[in-house]
């Protein structure tokens, strides 16, 4: 193609025209887990019914089963149908079944591999993909390994050129500390550039970092109140109302830091923390993530400002369930933590001296993600004591799930009182002024990765900053080498989380 | 919940949708206004298009139709959280109302928001110059809802003022990117295009006209069977680049020297149209440049003949 080319048809002002993926085949592994059946196929075909799909695109599975391409092509469109977004189509099934293909083989199996090979050189010649490659790893973190290893064997992928393309999906854990998300960066690097790596944040989607974005920096209102002078303590909670759900295997040993605090919190604080960039493309934006995360650091007096918690059996919403340790598959000496929760400091002119808490957890109340910047009280406030007893601190707090949207909480007067003031809140929720249904972060991530679209993910140097600020508490927790805090499914987390924050005279809020 | 309400007037109206608000503990965080302007035989399918896209876009939508009453009066449906997050107020002028609908629909307007004006049928000739256009930012009309479509959007092309959209365009879409992706794989300078639709098919005419303002190439119109657009072709000189449909739903799509490939495409619903045009509330220019390109050079087209873009 001469570097010269516009397509006469494409202009940059033409905003409707949304851009198709050019000819490519995805490859899974890990075809047959949960989230390839419940998210990675519906949203391959949410994409293909929504037109983004190129006509050219085929979708190849691999695994152990021993299926025939119909076998698959039955599975594929029964998780289609069942769990897609959009209304189900025969003839986009249609569209996308054209090129779905499967290899029957395991990760270390070499005959597979070839299969995969020829499959794919024939799906270049007959279907159109025009050696356009991209591999999404849908597998444990034990499987990686094999399957890098088997594709740079078997010359799957040629790191030295980029057209065609070859590109990797991966996602967390990155590792389970510095020194193990290096060596997986190695590993990965030696096979693939590092941005044709695309690394997916479950919990994380495309629209909500870029409706943050867009809350703070299209805005004149907040940009003010956004720093020391105002925020006396920021609140960062990820609270799961579920148990391990029969993940014991991969959360036994890996606990709420690495699982979501190592990669989502930490995403999250740094994109409330950050500068604005000097523009939103992907590298200005990561370029801030990574300056806020390297001033960011784990607390002075890690005994003060971490806390520990694991559940016990209780009641969660109505229900009795059990205790960690009495989960299937757990060791019942297991010192994971259910329970995570500890003080971030951002050494830098903007942030100094306010704290960030961060806390994720399991058995919680209910399930909610949300960020609150807790304002300073009013410099004097020009009442009776009496009159604002009842008066929190202003609050602001962007909320992620569920009900993606911004509560703003201020005082107002009580009706009919002489002079009494409480606490009002004003919700902004995109669910009702928006679109009902947008897509999911998991449609967004596949079209990014045929587009070749720079990844709002993180990219390795984030999570190894990430890892930087989490391996001090990580050591500290694991040289203290006892049980973690109980406390009881169902409620608001173990006591040591509480004084972690009435120590620096805080409260967590209740989301 | 439906709240009906006879011989009523603008205040009244607000009224009553702040009390069936604080009853419901419903607060508004709708967007924009949207004036949906029915006639006595689309009406029902206008309600539900609106309720659709109200569903997308929580909104206050207003419900514009004539009743038929001769006594001069103004009556009105409120419907809140039926499975809709706005509100939709149905309002129907009756005897010499109808000629003052702007006085009621003014005040019913959110403060400080945009004001969409949309005709599901029969449109005004000028929108922009009628009473409830005048109070629109954004002018949606449907040349497919008239009479003579290819007229009508001719008209439309000829007196088009900013801030007027047809959804003839919202129509092409899904064919535009179609053809755009294609040239994004083809690199070939087109030589010559060609597009067929059914006889009374606007968006064929609309697809000729884009390309005629985007390519540097003669462009033919010619009618097929239907239905709506059956294809386009635009020669290069290694060959044929074409995307075909005759039956509504599947495309085969074809580039030079690569395999055929299908595609869905499907015809979309006045719903969904709609929903894509409130997502979009700035002016098209690529929609002017095409039907800029309608004025200028397309005569008219009469049924079977070969036309000249």
């Amino acid at each position: 193609m001469p570097s010269t080319y516009t397509n006469p048809l494409r202009d940059p002002q033409d905003r409707r025209l949304p851009r198709v993926a050019g000819p490519a085949a995805l490859v899974m592994f890990g075809v047959t887990g949960d989230l390839a059946r419940k998210k990675l196929l519906p949203g391959i075909y949410d994409l293909a019914n929504r037109g983004l799909l190129p006509p050219s695109f085929a979708l190849v599975g691999y695994g152990r089963r021993d299926w025939d391409r119909d076998a698959f092509s039955e599975y594929v469109r029964e998780a289609m149908q069942q769990h897609a977004r959009t209304p189900y189509r025969s003839e986009v099934f249609r569209q996308i079944d054209e090129g779905v293909r499967f290899v029957s083989g395991a990760f270390d199996d070499d005959e597979g591999f070839l299969t995969l090979a020829e499959t794919l050189r024939d799906l270049d010649e007959n279907h159109g993909t025009e050696g356009n490659h991209a591999f999404y790893l849908s597998i444990p973190p034990s499987g990686f390994d094999q399957v890098i290893e088997q594709l740079r064997k078997h010359q799957l992928v040629d790191k030295s050129k980029r057209t065609p393309w070859s590109r990797v999906v991966i996602e967390k854990p990155f590792g389970h500390d510095l020194a193990s998300a290096r060596e997986l960066e190695e590993r990965v690097s030696s096979v693939f550039n590092s941005d044709s790596v695309f690394r997916i944040d479950h919990y994380l989607g495309k629209e909500t970092v870029q409706n943050m974005l867009a809350m703070r920096f299209a805005n004149q209102l907040f940009e003010p109140m956004w720093s020391r002078n105002y925020v006396s303590h920021v609140q960062i909670t990820m609270a799961e109302d579920i148990g391990i759900e029969g993940r014991a295997g991969y959360y036994d040993g890996i606990g709420a830091a690495r699982d979501v605090i190592q990669n989502h919190l930490l995403q999250l604080m740094a994109l409330v923390a950050m500068e604005e960039p000097t523009s939103f493309a992907a590298d200005n934006l990561r370029r801030e993530k990574e300056k806020v995360l390297a001033a960011a650091r784990a607390p002075r007096n890690l005994k003060s400002h971490t806390a520990r918690g694991q559940y016990t059996a209780g009641w969660q919403g109505g229900r009795h369930v059990r205790g960690y340790l009495e989960e299937d598959g757990i060791d019942p000496a297991s010192q994971t933590e259910t329970y995570a929760a500890f003080r971030v400091d951002i050494d830098n002119r903007r942030w100094a001296g306010v704290p960030f808490y961060l806390r994720a957890a399991k058995r919680m109340p209910r399930r909610v993600t949300e960020i609150a910047l807790m304002m300073d009280a009013a410099p004097h406030l020009p009442f009776a004591h009496t009159d604002t007893a009842e008066l929190g601190s202003n609050a602001l707090v962007l909320r992620i799930q569920p009900n993606e949207g911004v509560t703003l909480r201020f005082g107002a007067k009580v009706p009919a009182t002489q002079m009494e003031i409480r606490d009002v809140t004003m919700d902004f929720s995109y669910g009702a002024s928006f679109a009902e249904s947008s897509p999911e972060a998991y449609e967004r991530l596949i079209l990014d990765v045929l587009l070749g679209d720079p990844p709002l993910f993180p990219q390795h140097t984030e999570v190894e900053l990430s890892w930087m600020i989490l391996d001090p508490i990580l050591d500290y927790w694991a040289a203290k080498d006892h049980q973690p805090e109980g406390y009881a499914a169902g409620t608001w987390g173990p006591p040591s989380g509480r004084t972690m924050l009435e120590r620096d005279g805080f409260t967590w809020r209740r989301p | 919940m439906i709240k009906t309400l006879k011989d009523t007037t603008s205040a009244q109206i607000q009224n009553a949708l702040i009390e069936v608000r604080q009853s419901l503990g419903m607060t508004s965080s709708t967007v924009f206004t949207l004036i949906a302007v029915a006639g006595a035989d689309d009406y029902d399918e206008t309600f539900d298009a609106c309720v659709e896209a109200g569903r997308e876009h929580p909104s206050r939508i207003i419900l514009v139709g004539d009743g038929s009453s001769r006594s001069t009066r103004l009556d009105a449906e409120l419907h809140l959280g039926e499975s809709m997050p706005g509100e939709l107020i149905a309002l129907r002028f009756h005897g010499e109302l109808s000629q003052h609908k702007g006085s009621t629909l003014l005040p019913l307007l959110l403060p400080d928001s945009p004001v969409i004006a949309w005709w599901a049928g029969a449109a005004p000739e000028a929108p922009a110059e009628d009473e409830i256009g005048k109070l629109a930012k954004r002018r949606i009309t449907d040349a497919m809802g008239s009479a003579d479509p290819l007229a009508t959007l001719r008209a439309r092309a000829a007196s088009l003022r900013p801030g007027d959209i047809d959804m003839t365009w919202t129509r092409l879409t899904a064919w535009r990117a179609l053809l755009a992706a294609a040239l994004d794989q083809h690199t070939d300078t087109v030589t010559h295009a060609c597009v067929e639709a059914a006889a009374n098919n606007a968006g064929g005419l609309l697809l000729a006209g884009w390309l005629r303002s985007r390519l540097d190439a003669p462009v033919d119109f010619v009618v097929s069977e239907g239905p709506g657009v059956t294809a386009v072709t635009m020669a290069t000189a290694s060959g044929d680049v074409s995307v075909a449909r005759t039956d509504g739903k599947m495309a085969s799509f074809s580039l030079p020297d690569r395999p055929t490939r299908k595609v869905a495409l499907r015809r979309r619903e006045v719903s969904a149209l709609l929903a894509e045009e409130l997502r979009r509330l700035d002016n098209d220019p690529v929609f002017s440049a095409a039907m800029e390109s309608l004025v200028t050079d397309f005569a008219h087209a009469g049924n079977g003949t070969k036309e000249q873009a």
